[in-house]
Formats: structure tokens, sequence, C-alpha cells
């Protein structure tokens, strides 16, 4: 049974820095979806029973001080490079949801001297399609029904009700919100160099994608692991864009399969060591 | 009091039977050019009226809409200073959150101050929420680029031993060295519009003329802190008059059940500008996650009240309640005179009306009747008051 340590990171390079932390084990870097940090807790909680889970709050979301300096991606995957380099997190394994999944990109495409294994789930990130052709559903002009209609595919979800939330967590959202269009209003939700670097990822990676995302296709995440070479793909079913949320058993499911060889990876290093 | 006469350039042959979105997403087939360009050159017409009549001259711009066919400023500002003599050329504004480049402001105002002989007023503004759709700018952060710009803008107008160097957090330039070099020296005045009390503040700070758009009796408190902000820098005095501007509707007529028709189309401004899918109008960046969070618990933010505190809809409201929120000025010239004066005094005293003169499908006809009678019947009485 896993035991919980709250806020072992708080900060990076001096910078506040607000964490869920939770279980012991090898380290696990989960980057979250750019609705903020909460909504995957359930997930988090199955991969904390073998994981020590690190789930940030992005620099700038909810919670978290953004340096001045850091305006966009680039800088966000600097920062998480600093977070692992400083917290001491070696053989980690980096999870990037969504918007998480392209900052984990971005992480991996400049160094995976702190990872073992990486995991996109439904990421953004990537131009695949011609100039006329928007890959994203754009979040940013869409109606909130919509929108939530893209994003889940269980009823649940869907449904949110302000009025009963406290203030504070009513604005969280709109903290994430703001924070997500400073990285990600244009280019619209990725990098256009970001595809011609992921050939450098030299970790296995699992590019895992709800069969029924509304905001990015399976194509899409097709494509995307295709351009990586160590990839595996696969789906889940009755998960829309965040299947943490929708299926978050399938979600730790797959995440803790895939990863299995990187903690038996972790314990012959201990053992060497 | 100055008196400008402001007209959106609007289609509004559209304006009936549309999808639900007059702005951003209206396909501009809609539009028939040669009847574009029948409506253009009669606006064009009808501020060289203005100009004949003593009125000073107010442009702006909107993107992708058929309620202004300004789609740039620097356009109207361009034909105006050339063919007008006396008018100022009141820009407001010039959304400086929507431009990638303002070296290029710094020219195209320059080079109007000249042609103009100094007659150019720069309005300088952020910009309204669902253009952003258009210009693909982000509204996160657009208040930092705005002041940078506004920096530039500046110094570009008042370097005169150039070139200098720009190298900051959002424009770079190596060698900017402007020709020609703005007329009125050491720049034309600066304008500014806003709704809030901390940007009214700031510019109080900086001795810009404020305008407050069509906020009627809500618009006190915004001047208020505008004298707070204009204090804050130990000058001995209040601020003048002339650093403050309201616009406002106006319908005039010898009568007024005419003038009460009049006002129908004039204030079809206020009916059909905030027509735009809900999708465009709140950007993420443009309010704050403070306001943002209280319109997603259903905390509304103030409405437009009369004088006596009564709210009213801008979108519905009756003719009697826009004239009685100070958003329309409507009546016999005696009448549209007093709503005025009254309307001033309230605010603390007002340099300058911007007078939306004509809107929507206001005839030229009526249109030239509103502004002749506006120019020989209230202009003097308020240029005295």
């Amino acid at each position: 049974m896993s035991r919980k340590v709250e806020g072992r990171i708080s900060s990076v390079r001096g910078h506040r820095i607000d964490v869920h932390e939770v279980g012991e084990g090898p380290p696990l870097l989960f980057l979250g979806a750019g609705i903020g940090n909460d909504p995957g807790r359930a997930a988090i909680e199955i991969l904390a029973r073998k994981f020590r889970v690190i789930a940030p709050s992005h620099p700038g979301f909810a919670g978290s001080e953004r340096p001045r300096s850091i305006t966009t991606v680039d800088d966000l995957s600097y920062f998480y490079l600093d977070l692992l380099q400083e917290h001491s997190l070696s053989g980690a394994v980096v999870v990037g949801v969504s918007f998480g999944g392209w900052i984990a990109s971005e992480i991996a495409v400049k160094s995976t001297a702190h990872i073992s294994r990486l995991v996109l789930a439904d990421a953004v990130g990537i131009k695949i399609g011609d100039r006329e052709t928007r890959d994203i559903t754009d979040v940013f002009q869409i109606t909130e029904d919509n929108l939530r209609k893209a994003i889940f595919a269980t009823p649940a979800p869907r449904v949110v009700d302000y009025k009963s939330m406290t203030d504070a967590e009513v604005l969280a959202i709109t903290q994430n919100r703001e924070a997500l269009a400073r990285f990600a209003w244009s280019p619209y939700m990725h990098n256009p160099k970001l595809k011609d670097r992921l050939h450098r990822i030299a970790v296995p990676t699992l590019v895992l994608w709800g069969a029924e995302d509304g905001v990015v296709s399976t194509a899409y995440g097709r494509a995307y692991c295709a351009a990586i070479p160590a990839a595996a793909f696969a789906t889940i079913e009755n998960a829309g864009h965040l299947a943490q949320i929708d299926q978050p058993e399938d979600f730790a499911r797959h995440v803790l399969d895939f990863t299995s060889g990187a903690l038996t990876a972790k314990r012959e290093t201990t053992g060497a060591a | 009091m100055r008196v400008y006469h402001f007209s959106e350039q609007a289609y509004p042959d559209v304006w009936e039977g549309h999808p639900g979105t007059l702005r951003v997403s209206l396909p501009n087939g809609r539009m028939d050019p040669d009847r574009a360009a029948d409506l253009l050159h009669r606006y064009y017409d009808e501020w060289l009226l203005a100009d004949e009549l003593g009125l000073d001259i107010m442009v702006n711009e909107h993107h992708q809409t058929a309620t202004c066919m300004s789609s740039t400023c620097i356009v109207a500002l361009s034909v105006l200073a050339r063919i007008t003599k006396k008018a100022r050329l009141l820009v407001l504004g010039y959304p400086m959150g929507h431009r990638p480049d303002p070296l290029r402001a710094a020219e195209e105002l320059s080079t109007i101050d000249v042609i103009s002989r100094g007659r150019l007023d720069m309005g300088f503004v952020k910009g309204v929420p669902y253009e952003f759709a258009c210009s693909n700018q982000n509204a996160v952060g657009v208040m930092d680029r705005f002041w940078e710009a506004h920096d530039f803008v500046l110094k570009a107008m008042t370097t005169h031993d150039g070139p200098f160097n720009w190298e900051s957090e959002h424009f770079h330039y190596r060698n900017v060295n402007i020709w020609p070099r703005p007329y009125q020296a050491p720049h034309p005045p600066i304008w500014s519009t806003t709704a809030s009390r901390g940007t009214a503040r700031v510019l109080g700070a900086k001795g810009y003329v404020m305008a407050c758009l069509g906020s009627g009796y809500n618009s006190r408190p915004i001047y208020d802190a505008y004298r707070e902000g204009f204090a804050t820098l130990g000058r001995g005095s209040e601020p003048s008059a002339d650093r403050f501007a309201y616009l406002g509707l106006v319908a005039v007529a010898d009568n007024e059940a005419k003038a009460r028709e009049r006002a129908v189309h004039v204030a079809s401004y206020l009916r059909t500008s905030p027509i735009v899918a809900p999708e465009f109008r709140n950007p993420p960046g443009y309010l704050s996650p403070e306001d943002n969070a209280r319109i997603l618990k259903g905390q509304t933010p103030p409405r437009t009240r009369t004088k006596d505190g009564r709210p009213i809809s801008m979108f519905d409201g009756s003719i009697q309640d826009l004239i009685d929120a100070g958003v329309l000025f409507c009546g016999t010239p005696d009448q549209v005179y007093s709503q005025i004066v009254e309307f001033s005094d309230y605010c603390g005293g007002l340099g300058h009306l911007l007078m939306m003169g004509q809107a929507g499908a206001m005839s030229h006809a009526d249109t030239v009747d509103n502004l002749t009678l506006f120019a020989k019947e209230v202009l003097p009485r308020l240029k005295s008051h």
C-alpha cells in the first residue's frame, strides 16, 4: 500500500510550483492537460501504487508561479529538465497528457538523460495536415458544451456546475484557461518545428489515444507515433481526449504494463550501483 | 466643448435575417462590392459636410464585420487628411493590441499628421475581444504589448537624431528613424478609452485624453479614477475638461417625434454591435481570471443605468431608456443641448463629445439634417458652455 507524501517538490530554481505528489517508488512525472492538474487524480492514485508520482501544475497555471521569461512550451520543457535535474530524478517515467504531452515531447527531444520511458497520451504539439486544415479542435473558440463533448466520451465529466464550486476552484479554472492560451494560442497548440525533432526521442515511447478523442484524431496520434523511433501505439475504448478521466483504470493499466520494464530496469540499476 | 462626427461605416443591408452573427464569421459573399462603394463614398461625403459645418471627425476600425466597413483606420484617416480642411481627425482607436508592427503605426500616423498639417489625434486602444479571432494576436499579455508598442511609437515620433535601436520583450528593430516625422510637436495628442478604473488611473497619471464609450451614467467613477491618477504625479491642479471625452448617440430634429424616428436608426448601432457568435466573445486573457471566475459563477457585470439608478438594456431598451441612461442625446436642439450639458456636468465636465451622428440604415438625407441642425443649433452653445 502506498504512503502519501505531499509536497516534496515545491520549487524549481527558486520558483514556487504546486505539485501533487503521491506514492513511493521510481519517479513518474505526470504532465497534465491544459485544463489543469486536478481532474487526473483517479488514474494518478492507481499509478502511485508503483511510482512516486509527481504531478505539477505547470508554471503560470493555478498555484504555480510563472517566471516572466517563461512564455513558450519550449521554455516549459527547460523548466522541467531543470526540475528533473535539481530534484535528482533519474530513470523517470514521463507521462504527458494533451498539452502536457506536447511539453513531454519538447523535453524528450532535448534530453532523455533523466528519462527511462515516455508516455504521450492524446498529445498535441505537432502539425500533420496541410495549411488550411486545423489538426486540433480549437478549444479557444468553441462553446463550453461543445468543448466538453469533444473532450469527454463519458457523460459524467461533460457536466459542470460552477455555482456549486468554491470561488478558488473556479478561479483555478479561469487561470488555467488563460495560462493555456498564453502558450498555445498561436501557432495553435503546436510547434511547427517539433515534428522534425521527434526522431531524437531515444527512449521507449507509448503513444496512447482515446478511441473517441474529439480534439485530436487517432490518425493524428498514429502520425505522432510514426515520427518517434521506438514508439508503440495503443487506444483506449470509450475514452475521449482525456482518457485518464474517462477511463482511469484502463489508462493506468496501459501505463503500468508499458513501464513494467522500467520498474525492472530501475531495480537492476539500483542493484548494480 | 469640441464635437466629433463619428460613423462606423456600416453595411446594414444584411442585418436582417443574419445567421446569429454579424461579426468574424459572416461570409463576405453576403456583401455587394458595388453597394459597399456607394455607402463608403456617402460616408466620406458626410464627413466632408461635418468638416464644413465646423465639427471635428472621429474614425475607428473593426474587422470582419457588417457593422463597420472601416477595416483599417489608416485608410479613413488618409482619405480625410487630404479632403478635409479644418476638422481634427481623431482615431479612436488604433487597435494596438491587434497590430504586429508598431513601426508601421508610427510611420503611418506621422504621415497622416503631416498631410493633415497637424490635425491628428491618436487614440490607442487594445482592441475588442472578438477581433483577436481575426488578428490572431494573443489576448493574453495584450496590455504588456500595448504599453511596449506605445513606448516605441512615442520614441519613434520624438527621436530626431536617430536611428535608434530597439530590442525588447515584444518588438525588435535595428534602425528606427521615421520619415516623415510628425507635424505636431512633440507628437500628436494621445487619447485612449477604457471602462476600467485601474486603466483610467494609469491614463490619468499620463495625462492623456480619456474617452468613455457609451457607458452613460455609469461613467462617473471612471472619470474620477482618472482624476485620482492625474493627482498622483503631484500636479497642482485638477485635470481640465479637455482631458475627458464621451461617445454618445445623437438624434436631433426640429421636432421631438422626428428626432425619435431618427434615433431608431442611430440606436441600431447598439442593437447590432453585440451580435457575434458566443465562441468569439471572450478569448482567454482578455478579461482577468478574477473577472472570468465571476462570470462563471453567474455574477454578471453591472448593467447600464439611468441617472436615478434604473438598469436598462442597451440591446433592447427603449429610446426613452437610452435617453435616460445618457447613452443617447435625442430631441429638439434645446432638448439635446440640455441633455448633453446635464450629462457633462454629472461627469464633472467634458471637453469632447464624440457624436455618433450616423449609424446603420440612417439615410443620407437624415444624416445631413442631423449634422446640420446639430452644428447650427447645438454646437455654438456647447462651444461657449
